[in-house]
Parts: C-alpha cells; structure tokens; sequence
C-alpha cells in the first residue's frame, strides 16, 4: 500500500509534467492544424535555458523558469514565422516534414553548443518531506503545484482575457474569427509562443528530477503525441486527461510489471486506440 | 534535333547504366566503392517510401522499422539459425511486406496526421521490441557476423566489388518495379488517391486496398534494403532501426523530388555520399541539413527532380514554340500534384 500510494504521487507528478507538455503540442494543433513534431525539441531547448540561468547567472529557480518560457516564447514565434507560416497552404505531410527539419535543427545545434553530456540541474527543493508516512521529494510537490498553477493560469487566459477568446474563436472556426476582424497571423504567433512556453515550463519543472541532455526531448515526443492522439487532436481536457493517464500507466506498469513493458506502454495504448477509433478517443469529429 | 530531344532520356539512362557497371574498375578504393553501395542500398529503401509518399500521398514515419525488421529477419536467420542467406532474404521481404500488409489493416484506418503519427509508433514499437528481445535479436550489442551471400553458379559474392553488381541488380530491379507501378492502372490510382480520396473513391477506385497495397510493397521494399544493408555491413544494431533513420531516408525522398521515378535514386546518393565527404563535420551534420529540409519543403517541394523538370521544359519551349505531343501529356502528368 505504501508503495502504491509513493508511486501514486510519482504519477501525478510525471502527470503534469506531460500534460504541460501535450497542452502546448495541442493547442498548436488545436489553432493552425500543425502536428508539430518539433515539440519535444523546444521542452529540451527550455530545460536548457532555466540551467544555464540557474548556473551561470545564479538566477534563484522560479525566476529561472519564467526567463526560459520567455525564451522559448520568442523562438516559438521565430519558428512560426520562419518555417510555418510559409506553408500555411502546403498540404499535411509537408508541415510534419518541415518540423521534423526543426527538430533536426535544435536537437543537433545543442549538441554542438552544449555537447552531449548529462547535466545535473540543481533545485533549491532537495528536501523530502514526510506526509503520513510517505517520503515526497519537495521537487516533486513543486512540479505537481507549479503545473496547477500555469494549467489554471492557461484556462483563465483562454476563457476570459480577449486574446485567449481570439484563440479560441480561430481554433472554432477560422473563417468566422477572420470575419469578425481576428488577425490570424497574431493569434498563431500567440499560439506558438504560449506552446513554446508551456514545453519550457515543463521541462525546467521536471529536468531537477531526471537530467538534462540534448536528446532529453525524444522519448517525450513521442509520449506527448499519444497523448494528444488519446484526448483527441486539439483537445484541451484531453490533453490533461491523457497527460496523467499515461504518465499513472507508466509508472505503475513500472514498478509492477517491469521497466521495458511501462517504456512501451503508451505507444501499445497508443495503437490500440487507433485502431478502434482512428481519431482518438475524445475527439469531436472531424 | 527533334528525334535527340526525345531519345536523349533514353540514351543518358544507357549512359549512366554503363557507367554504373563499369564503377568497380575505377573506383579501386574499398572505401569508396562502400560508400557508392551503400547509396544505392538507401536508394532501395527510399524507392520503397517513395511508393507509398510519393505516389500515394501518406506520409508514413515507420519507414525504419520496416527497414529493421528486413535486416533483422536476415541477420536472426544467418546467424543464430545458420540459414542460407538467399532464401533468409526472401521470408525477409515476405515477412516486412506481409508485416505492413496487417498493420495497414488498422494504420490505414486513420487519416493524415493521424497515419504519420500512428505509424511513428509503429515504428518505435518494433524499435523497442528489437532493442529489448537480447535472446533474438542480441539486444543493444546486435548481431555480428552476418555473412556474404551464397555464390550463385560460378558467381562467388566474397567481397565489395562482387557484392556492389548484387545491390546493383537489386538497385535496378527495384526501380524497375517503381517504374511498373507508376506506369500501370495501379499506380495510376495510388497517384488518383494522392490528389483527392474523395475523387478517387467517385471514380471507383477501393481507396483502402489500394492504400493497403502501397503500403505493403513500401513495406517490402524497405525490408529487401534492410536484407541487403544486414548482408553488405555484416553488423546490425538497434540503432538503424530507429525513427531518426526513418528521418534521414525522408531527406533522400525530400532532396531527389517526391512521386518521381528518379529521385530516390539521386537523393539517397547524393546525399549519403555528401555526408561522407562532410564527415569531419560530422557534428554539424544535421546543424546543416535541418534548416534545408525546411528550404527544400518550402522552396522546393518537389525537390532537384522538380527543379530539372521545370528547366527542362523552360529549354523545350525554347528550342521548340510547339511541344511534341506526347511531351504535353508527360508534362501534365507530373504537373498533377
């Protein structure tokens, strides 16, 4: 029972890391209709920025993760603007193609920067705190909180702030929004920027507990695409639903099958998902 | 001059086919002549997605599973059940073919990105399952010493220049079949289907067999490469068969043009062999080639093969204000896209 409930809150934890990270990929897909397969890229890219600020400029943490989703905020609308913006009109495959250049591009480009080693990001939460005889690493409470607070922070944006709506009125019907004067050239740079953010965000809160590495961001672009797939693409609930799903299925498959098996889960999960209903589990309808 | 514009395609094939033979004689290096086979060796493999993206419009992102598991079948074959190497290439044809047979069944259900995306986990789950069955497949150490092909008569492949005319053949006999299909009714419909299913499907066509067909001999054309790479290099490690091999085999299809009968063939060349010369800046590698994978989507989608084609017709029109009749029809059916 203590094991179970220790990995419980494993789960969780691992649970808002991937749905911070699928919010972001979905809303991309959501709003401009781009499987952007650059995505784990840009979560690896933040997890870099938040170290670096931390260890070379001794930035206190939190501040440090806020300069990385600034960061990545800016290189999301670079990207937008550089690689999809022109293909606005180019057919599906060649979105998938011209982010997987990207990926190339930032996964490699850290490499050369940064090398390939491990980093070890130091955290000032290192201590572990006991709740009714369970040992939580405060890391992992300040990922479980710390996602909360941007997922409300996400929801009250998109639902109440003008720009948020102008968002969710391009994600509803494109033409419709352009009629009533939405500029969809600012909402998708708006929507890469808060993507990019969000990857950063999740990265910077999770990279304390495993590493950072240049290629830290491949297994999680997987990951975050059977997410989105699972919610249903575009899907916001979805996301989060599918984020903790298969981060709980993990874990415990994990500590009660074997570690392979809860390495290939999500995709198994994956497939067989599409395989019964090809547009996901949640989604709307085409 | 008319008679040479219109044969002059034929005779630069004759051209390149006899250079091609003649490539062992002056190219004495080993290591040369390696890299030239290995171009042609992801030159199969890229013929194969080419079928299913090119012609049929599905971007399938499993490429290097398919890839893996013709090479793997090969080399768990030869080496830990000593079966000859001839018939081990032919179960792995028919078992990567057969294989992307059954998964298009549930893959093709989906549509567009979905396919992409299901196939990408396609592809990462035959990678995991490779990486992590030690007791076949060797597990992350792989499989060492798969061995040469048998000799076929008086024909002994016992080392590069011999194996270079078997991958050669294979090479020719691959692009044959592209050639076959895209001439055909059958090809003629993958391309119906890649301009519009819905189209397609009013005209009569069985969107789904023939989907399922592209995907099935893209499957096996990938396995027969993957057969003919675990033979040619004698190693195999789990690291071929993941996705970032599937990436760079896109960049092949990408730089040689997409739905073109050439340009697998000179973009997987040209490129494996410009990665060999670049190998000092091994590091920058895919520093270089990610941002021209995105000028090549944005700029030149149909790659060097549209290019040529489009500089190709700007001469005809030149030279000549009435094009020949069956240049019209040829120019139209590339134009299709």
């Amino acid at each position: 029972m203590e094991l179970f409930l220790q990995q419980l809150i494993n789960g969780i934890a691992l649970g808002s890391v991937y749905s911070l990270a699928a919010l972001g990929l979905t809303l991309v897909f959501g709003v401009l209709r781009i499987p952007n397969l650059a995505h784990g890229a840009l979560y690896m890219i933040g997890a870099y920025v938040t170290y670096f600020a931390l260890t070379s400029y001794g930035i206190p943490y939190i501040v440090a993760i806020g300069i990385s989703a600034a960061v990545l905020a800016l290189i999301g609308v670079i990207v937008e603007r550089l690689v999809f913006h022109p293909l606005r009109n180019a057919p599906h495959t060649h979105h998938l193609i011209a982010a997987v250049g990207v990926l190339f591009f930032l996964q490699s480009g850290a490499q050369v920067l940064w090398g390939s080693e491990f980093r070890e990001m130091p955290s000032p939460f290192t201590g572990v705190i006991n709740i009714f005889g369970l040992n939580i690493g405060q890391q992992r409470l300040v990922v479980i909180f710390a996602s909360i607070l941007v997922m409300a922070a996400l929801y009250w944006f998109l639902k109440k702030t003008v720009p948020g709506q102008t968002i969710e009125a391009i994600e509803q019907d494109r033409t419709g929004a352009s009629l009533v004067g939405i500029d969809a050239n600012r909402v998708s740079m708006m929507t890469f920027a808060i993507s990019a953010a969000l990857a950063a965000v999740a990265a910077s809160l999770v990279a304390p507990i495993n590493l950072v590495f240049p290629t830290m961001g491949e297994a999680l672009n997987l990951k975050v695409f059977a997410i989105i797939i699972l919610g249903g693409l575009g899907s916001i609930p979805g996301a989060i639903v599918g984020g903790f799903a298969l981060a709980l299925a993990e874990v415990f498959s994990s500590t009660y099958v074997s570690n392979a098996f809860s390495e290939a889960i999500g995709f198994l999960f994956l497939l067989v998902v599409l395989a019964v209903r090809p547009t996901g589990l949640f989604s709307k309808g085409a | 001059m008319d008679a040479l514009g219109r044969h002059w395609k034929k005779i630069a094939l004759a051209v390149i086919f006899v250079i091609s033979l003649f490539v062992p004689f002056f190219v004495q290096n080993n290591y040369f002549l390696g890299v030239i086979i290995l171009g042609y060796i992801w030159a199969i493999a890229t013929y194969g997605l080419n079928i299913l993206l090119g012609y049929t419009g599905q971007l399938s992102l499993g490429h290097a599973g398919f890839f893996g598991i013709g090479a793997y079948t090969v080399g768990v074959l030869t080496v830990g059940y000593e079966f000859p190497f001839w018939p081990s290439l032919l179960i792995a044809v028919i078992a990567s073919s057969v294989l992307g047979f059954l998964i298009g069944i549930f893959a093709l259900r989906t549509r567009n990105e979905y396919f992409a995306i299901f196939t990408l986990g396609v592809g990462f789950v035959i990678y995991l399952v490779i990486e992590r069955w030690e007791g076949l497949t060797g597990g992350a150490l792989g499989l060492i010493g798969v061995p040469y092909p048998e000799g076929i008569g008086p024909i002994q492949f016992d080392g590069p220049g011999s194996l270079y005319y078997l991958i050669l053949g294979f090479l020719i006999l691959t692009i044959y079949i592209a050639w076959s299909i895209a001439n055909s009714l059958v090809g003629r419909s993958f391309m119906a289907i890649r301009n519009s299913e819905e189209l397609a499907a009013a005209t009569g066509i069985n969107v789904g067999r023939a989907k399922q067909l592209a995907f099935a001999i893209s499957t096996g054309v990938a396995g027969l490469a993957g057969g003919l790479y675990a033979t040619y290099i004698g190693f195999l490690g789990p690291a071929i068969v993941n996705v970032p091999t599937t990436f760079e085999i896109l960049l092949y299809l990408l730089v040689g043009g997409m739905g073109s009968l050439s340009g697998p063939l000179v973009g997987a060349f040209l490129v494996t062999t410009l990665f060999q010369f670049l190998q000092q800046f091994e590091a920058y590698r895919l520093v270089i080639l990610g941002p021209l994978v995105v000028i090549i989507i944005i700029f030149f989608p149909k790659g060097l093969a549209g290019l040529w084609h489009a500089a190709e017709t700007r001469i005809r029109k030149r030279m000549n204000k009435n094009p020949a009749p069956d240049e019209s029809s040829e120019s139209a059916k590339e134009e299709a896209r």
